[in-house]
């Protein structure tokens, strides 16, 4: 089936997100809408997943750290840069080291979840466990489906 | 090596820097014993207490005392600004302005954390709700290695509520890394999270392994820790009045089935699960423990503060 989007000519395409998440992931990579051409497809056709949605960015070149931030919600996408309508690099998300500021803790007595305080939220990844986060205040450890449910 | 860090949670601490601590400590016996010095004299060492507390405060202000240090104090929510609505980021950066380093005890989890990056004089903290206090886990590991002259390889039961016992988990994770073999003992109600058991292991326990019963065990162990069941940290009021009771060491347990050689630990405050009779058995340590927790907390500040490792 021809793909409904066009190509851009610089930018990011981040292919392969679950059906209906492209609005939530444009969202946690602050991209500014307002000045950057985006094109999403949702719930379109994929021969691997049934349904997924692409997100076409125009202009702004994820780096890989920036881009490993979805992983938290499309743990199976890939990334391409484009440069010049071709494919200048191409790589999978990978679970990100540190989470910072998207996801809640939680955990209700954690001093992050205090509105008085000056503090976001901060999540590590385990060494021992790529699936697992300890959050950084409170230490709690939590999984990374589990965090999936708490974005902010 | 330790001048200036902030202390926020053992797992901040490598085995090594631990070591330190404790060695430190075992130079500050002597000074201990004649009444203390003024190595820290000018030095002045803010207690923050957010919560209750009575032996935690008044043994760091006593260590400062000892050393020649000053000590200011805050206590209570109702004694801070706090009652006005101030957050604790800005009181921590009112509070560094008057002192060298301050002692934090905390009700929410993760404040100590916090008032450390807002911080630049070194924060200590003495529990953040129900997450760690760092500075019991190093007074019991060095009663521990003062009493048998090491941890490693030592049997070492822990008993009572695994489940919410701050103490416990942060005790448990440094026996780990020193290589001690861990017996967790409770009702099945109050088990060690899954989690921490599994952590235990990846950090270097000699061997875990789960009792819900303390008498099979006991003629084995070297040291048995024992803690409260704590009221106030049960959501469910009904599950504590279940379980409450349910683990108890007496004089004729002991007597029965303990080596005489077997120390028996308490962070204090006790309920009942310690019957008091068995203080007077050569096994009982917990008032020794409080002892050490002075001698502790003087080298932690001295280190701190700049004192030579």
């Amino acid at each position: 089936m021809p793909l409904k989007v066009r190509r851009i000519e610089n930018g990011t395409v981040l292919d392969h997100l679950p059906p209906g998440t492209a609005p939530l992931i444009l969202d946690i990579l602050n991209v500014d809408v307002e000045r950057t051409t985006v094109l999403m497809a949702i719930n379109v056709e994929s021969s691997k997943m049934g349904r997924k949605d692409i997100l076409k960015i125009e202009g702004k070149f994820l780096e890989e750290e920036e881009a490993n931030r979805v992983a938290l919600i499309a743990p199976n996408a890939t990334v391409n840069i484009i440069r010049n309508y071709s494919v200048a690099e191409k790589f999978k998300v990978k679970p990100p080291e540190r989470i910072e500021g998207i996801v809640r803790c939680p955990n209700p007595n954690c001093i992050t979840n205090d509105e008085r305080e000056p503090v976001e939220p901060v999540f590590i990844r385990e060494s021992t466990d790529d699936l697992e986060y300890r959050c950084r205040y409170c230490e709690r450890v939590i999984r990374a489906e589990q965090l999936r449910e708490l974005l902010r | 090596m330790l001048e200036n860090r902030h202390v926020i949670s053992v797992r901040d601490f490598t085995r090594e820097e631990i070591e330190v601590i404790l060695d430190h400590a075992e130079r500050m016996e002597e000074v201990y014993e004649r009444g203390g010095d003024d190595r820290l004299s000018g030095k002045v060492l803010a207690t923050l207490f957010f919560s209750p507390s009575t032996r935690t405060r008044l043994s760091f202000e006593t260590a400062m005392l000892r050393l020649g240090g000053d000590v200011i104090s805050l206590v209570g929510k109702e004694a801070a600004s706090t009652a006005k609505g101030e957050n604790l980021a800005d009181t921590v950066r009112t509070v560094e302005k008057y002192c060298d380093a301050i002692v934090l005890r905390h009700p929410k989890e993760g404040a100590a954390r916090l008032a450390a990056d807002y911080a630049s004089v070194p924060v200590i903290n003495a529990g953040d709700g129900a997450n760690q206090h760092p500075t019991q886990t190093f007074l019991d590991l060095y009663t521990i290695r003062k009493e048998k002259g090491r941890i490693e390889g030592l049997k070492v039961g822990l008993m009572g509520d695994l489940k919410y016992g701050r103490t416990v988990h942060s005790l448990a994770y440094a026996l780990a890394l020193f290589g001690a073999e861990i017996h967790l003992i409770s009702p099945e109600e109050l088990r060690m999270p899954r989690y921490i058991v599994r952590e235990l292991e990846e950090a270097g326990a000699a061997d875990v392994e789960e009792h819900r019963d303390v008498r099979p065990i006991l003629g084995e162990l070297d040291v048995l820790y024992v803690i409260r069941i704590q009221k106030e940290m049960f959501p469910d009021p009904e599950e504590y009045e279940r379980v409450k009771g349910s683990y108890r060491i007496t004089r004729e347990l002991i007597e029965e089935h303990a080596r005489e050689d077997l120390i028996i630990m308490h962070p204090l405050p006790r309920v009942d699960e310690v019957d008091p009779d068995v203080d007077e058995l050569p096994q009982a340590r917990y008032f020794d423990q409080v002892r050490n927790g002075v001698v502790v907390r003087m080298a932690l500040l001295d280190l701190l503060l700049g004192g030579e490792e």
